[in-house]
């Protein structure tokens, strides 16, 4: 029985347990979640289990094949790095918060059905807004707002699909749905809402580099791939999101390049890795899909590892804006070192971003692909200059004269889990095999050929040299203290001008209306008043002599009247 | 490069032996040098091109440094871009305040 639990609950079960724990036991206790956890889902078999009737539908809470494992364990690794980042503070809402978040991310992954899928996925959003929020300032709290509207919203949305869904063809099983029905293109939605598409993509920009130091490190490794997931298991070879991903994998780096808050640069490069992983999705080959899956795994250790080191810095010096940092080569080396493996997976030949991106490459290449996978070269290009060369130059080599409140490695729990991730890093481009042998579809991919290796390293150099280029020659765009505008613009910014100018118009016209009824009011009274008021026609008081007088005239006119009738 | 003139207790806490790595690293002759070590690799990349046979579908593959064009045009493209669109789209840290 005890295997037909679905490995989620465990997290967010222990999660619950965390607040009430004395503070001695908190730490270890954290660490043996996840460790639990993972122990669990190695035991798992292949298979659905967990099946539970609900009025006329029977939900499968844990569904185990090779795509839902692949992503269940980076998800538990990731949760295991994200807590030992953390160990040091004291805020257990936030310790709880992630563990909820990163257990629902988990059940969603081992989520059989689509009913058992939209509760993880709602979960998701509730908990990790939680760590948007305890960064405890105003624009964190703006920021987690907006979040939670677009993934309340997108929770909504997939429900909507899967009502339809249910309607149409009377299942909830979560296996492939496509687009050619009206309820694949509404789950489409809410999935591409989370998987950051293009124009529904800015709630991860707003919202992740408001979250706290650690908390940004545990968002940035679950809701997007759980995303990924959904859409690689619902909608493999869905032509439409080639050129989807395409544009994902283009447009943020224009953004990254001249962005300020380095925290945002990295979610900008976060949502240009997820357009491979949606080009994969779409191309839906073996060889791509294995691809996603791959890239998913190791884009959220060496993801992971820039947030961390990053944040690190954040947390010794106070800011993550690139116009305030510079020269911390010196202080934080360690820091540095591992920045640099994060940077180097993303590109480098004999790191992991190498063997799971070829993949995805790849596959657009055999299948003829060609704006794709020539998209793809140029973005893989641009996200190395911007992560690779761009961030670690304003961080550590730029000169500066800001004034540092303290400049010193970070706490040793923060550094082992940017080194356990950094050696993942390392050694899964070193020793690509087991990760391959977990990959859905069993395909034989060699990644280290000769050609692969030279032609990415022609890639890198030639961006190396182009930017000490740039460097030398000060071209490259210096940092100012600034935000881009971005989609947000429209719901921040134009609606609420217009809701202003609305206002004003309301206002004026209300104060017109207003004036017309009291001028209108005022002839009236200015009327009435002339024959009304005192003095006047009828307002005036008469003697009753007169009365009588009138009278006796009125009857003297009816008896001449009468006379001559 | 970088900020000079840092008194020992900025570097109490770092191994000694990153710090001296670290130190050296920003040295401008070693920065020189890890520059020629770039030109050297770029030429040699460039050289080696024709006699590394790739196997994609696309003709356009087989140009002669076409992998290199493909880092040298992004990089400069983005840069320019970038730069233009930073006139229209930046704006001041508080503007979504006013």
């Amino acid at each position: 029985m005890i295997s037909e639990l679905n490995p989620g609950i465990i997290l967010i079960a222990g999660a619950l347990l965390i607040p009430v724990l004395p503070n001695s036991w908190r730490n270890p206790y954290m660490i043996a979640i996840p460790v639990a956890a993972f122990a669990y889902v190695l035991g798992l078999p292949i298979g659905e289990f967990g099946k539970i009737q609900l009025f006329d539908m029977t939900l499968t809470t844990l569904r185990v094949d090779n795509l839902s494992l692949t992503f269940g364990y980076i998800f538990l690794i990731a949760t295991l790095i994200g807590v030992i980042y953390a160990l040091h503070i004291g805020d257990s809402i936030q310790h709880t918060a992630g563990m909820i978040y990163a257990g629902s991310a988990v059940g969603a992954a081992f989520a059989g059905d689509l009913v058992t899928l939209f509760v993880f996925w709602e979960l998701t959003a509730i908990a990790s807004v939680f760590l948007i929020w305890a960064a405890r300032t105003q624009r964190a709290y703006d920021a987690g707002q907006r979040y939670l509207i677009i993934q309340i919203g997108s929770g909504v949305i997939l429900l909507a699909g899967i009502l339809i869904y249910y309607r149409d063809t009377g299942s909830i099983a979560f296996n492939a749905i496509g687009i050619e029905t009206l309820a694949g293109q509404i789950m489409l939605v809410a999935i591409g809402i989370k998987c950051a598409f293009p124009l529904l993509h800015n709630w991860l920009q707003d919202a992740y580099p408001e979250a706290t130091i650690t908390g940004t490190v545990i968002l940035s490794a679950f809701t997007t791939k759980l995303a990924v997931y959904a859409l690689a298991r619902g909608y493999a070879g869905t032509d439409i999101l080639i050129p989807i991903g395409a544009i994902m994998a283009a447009f943020p780096l224009f953004y990254g390049i001249i962005e300020n808050d380095l925290r945002r640069v990295l979610a900008y490069a976060l949502n240009n890795q997820l357009g491979f992983m949606v080009v994969g999705v779409g191309i839906g080959t073996e060889l791509a899909i294995n691809g996603v899956a791959a890239h998913a795994f190791v884009h959220i250790l060496y993801k992971s590892l820039l947030f961390m080191a990053v944040g690190a810095v954040l947390f010794r010096v106070g800011t993550a804006k690139a116009s305030e940092l510079g020269g911390l080569v010196r202080d934080m080396p360690l820091t540095l070192v591992f920045y640099l493996i994060g940077a180097a997976a993303i590109a480098l030949p004999f790191f992991s971003g190498f063997v799971a991106k070829s993949l995805i490459v790849s596959a657009a290449l055999k299948g003829e692909h060609f704006w794709a996978w020539m998209t793809l070269v140029l973005a893989s290009a641009g996200v190395f200059l911007i992560c690779g060369l761009r961030l670690p130059y304003v961080i550590f080599w730029q000169p500066t004269s800001a004034p540092y409140k303290d400049k010193k490695e970070v706490p040793v729990n923060m550094l082992i889990a940017m080194g356990a991730a950094a050696a993942l890093c390392i050694g899964i481009g070193v020793y690509y095999h087991p990760l391959y042998a977990i990959l859905p579809y069993n395909v034989k991919y060699a990644p280290y050929t000769l050609d692969h290796i030279v032609t990415q390293l022609q890639i890198v150099a030639f961006t190396m040299l182009v930017f000490t280029f740039m460097l030398r020659r000060n071209f490259f765009p210096t940092a100012k203290n600034s935000i881009l505008m971005e989609v947000d613009w429209f719901y921040r910014k134009l609606s609420y001008n217009i809701a202003v100018t609305l206002t004003l118009m309301a206002q004026a016209s209300w104060r017109i209306m207003i004036n017309n009824i009291v001028q209108v009011a005022a002839d009236l009274e200015k009327w009435i008043n002339t024959h009304h008021s005192t003095g006047s026609i009828f307002g005036r008081t008469w003697p009753t002599g007169n009365m009588a007088f009138w009278a006796t005239v009125m009857l003297g006119g009816y008896l001449i009247l009468l006379y001559f009738r | 490069m970088a900020r000079k003139n840092q008194g020992p207790e900025a570097h109490s806490k770092i191994p000694e032996q990153l710090k001296t790595w670290s130190d050296q690293v920003d040295q401008p002759e070693n920065v020189n040098r890890i520059i020629n070590a770039l030109y050297t690799v770029c030429a040699l990349l460039v050289v080696v091109d024709p006699f590394v046979h790739k196997h994609g579908p696309f003709e356009i593959e087989h140009i002669w440094g076409f992998y290199v064009l493909c880092g040298t045009i992004t990089s400069v493209g983005l840069v320019i871009v970038a730069k233009v669109l930073r006139v229209i789209l930046m704006k001041p840290e508080d503007y979504y305040d006013q």
